[in-house]
């Protein structure tokens, strides 16, 4: 009886700990999931002299890849974003953040161009805009211009299968009676 | 020797001076406007930097919280309060970018814990101390038979004693 406190203090100690140790920090709740994504216009990479708006896809599911040439953790994604281009998934645009142009053009040169087209955020303001704090990071938009999800860090084989494709799939078909799929939501969540 | 001794108790003066006034120097900051700055690094302080997520913006070097603060500072300029700042942060980044958690649904179990966790504290204090005064009481009014007849018999021979 007397050791009924100290063990169910124990217990709850345990429990928060143990819940909260497997928590990953890096994962910030991302405010922009079903939020109209935030406009830009910016110059392309490969053609200074055009430029991109995202308003430019509407109409198409399509994903925002951040990614840039300094960025460790992009060198890791890369493999698969080129895999996912070969096999024509879907439209990926990349927004080069926070980058130098010359070092942007020789990373595509050399591992290949995954990109429908890339854009240049040279100051990162468009990357502030879009709350992105660890590149690389990815937003899947629909076709009403709509952030369904964000992928923090680089995207794995298991979340592309799992979650990004079906979720594009579905995303390509909904309509307002048509919505998407519970099983997609929980593989995503 | 003694002229030596103040001569160095002079230097060492100026060398002690001399140093907030260096590092006053080294944290010269970026805007000329001392004031604004001032706002500037008080609303820096008031925002986490996500890279480094134990840190302030105000504290942080990482790149992305030189850029916030950076932002914070076009902000102030352009006439901005603080709180339209925050929420600018707060629909950018989430809620995890105040320092200073808000108080919703989410976050009451966050801000009552240690309140709770103070009651609970004093709630077993007084029941121990309940406990403690319970077998303490027993034990005074608790007297046998024998120990009552034995007290009064000390009693009696401690009277015998005074008057012989």
């Amino acid at each position: 009886m007397r050791f009924l406190l100290p063990l169910g203090l124990f217990t709850v100690i345990v429990g928060f700990l143990w819940v909260g140790l497997s928590l990953n920090p890096r994962e910030v709740p991302s405010p922009f999931i079903d939020k109209p994504a935030p406009d830009f216009t910016l110059p392309q990479l490969h053609d200074p002299q055009k430029t991109f708006s995202n308003k430019d896809m509407l109409g198409k599911v399509w994903m925002l890849n951040v990614w840039a040439s300094w960025c460790v953790a992009c060198r890791q994604e890369h493999p698969l974003l080129v895999q996912m281009a070969r096999a024509k998934l879907f439209p990926v645009v990349g927004l080069n953040y926070k980058d130098g142009r010359e070092d942007a053009l020789r990373w595509l040169l050399d591992d290949g161009d995954p990109y429908v087209l890339s854009v240049m955020d040279n100051k990162g303001d468009v990357g502030i805009d879009y709350g992105v704090y660890g590149v690389p990071e990815s937003f899947v938009i629909d076709k009403q211009g709509v952030i369904r999800h964000k992928v923090i860090g680089p995207l794995g084989p298991a979340e592309l299968q799992n979650c990004v494709i079906p979720l594009v799939r579905e995303l390509e078909k909904a309509t307002a009676e048509n919505p998407i799929s519970d099983e997609v939501k929980k593989a995503c969540a | 020797m003694r002229l030596m001794s103040s001569l160095s108790a002079v230097f060492a003066v100026i060398l002690l001076l001399q140093v907030p006034l260096l590092s006053a120097k080294e944290a010269v900051p970026m805007a000329e406007d001392p004031v604004l700055e001032k706002i500037v690094n008080e609303i820096s302080a008031e925002l986490r930097c996500l890279v480094c997520q134990n840190q302030t913006i105000a504290d942080s070097h990482a790149d992305l919280a030189v850029d916030l603060k950076n932002q914070v500072r076009e902000m102030v300029h352009e006439g901005k309060t603080q709180d339209e700042i925050v929420d600018y942060m707060v629909q950018r980044y989430g809620d995890f970018v105040r320092y200073r958690p808000p108080v919703k649904a989410s976050t009451y179990l966050l801000w009552a814990g240690p309140f709770l966790l103070l009651f609970l504290g004093i709630f077993v204090l007084i029941l121990n101390l309940k406990k403690r005064r319970l077998l303490a009481g027993e034990q005074d009014t608790a007297l046998s038979p024998e120990e009552s007849e034995r007290l009064t018999q000390l009693l009696k021979s401690e009277e015998e004693k005074n008057k012989s």
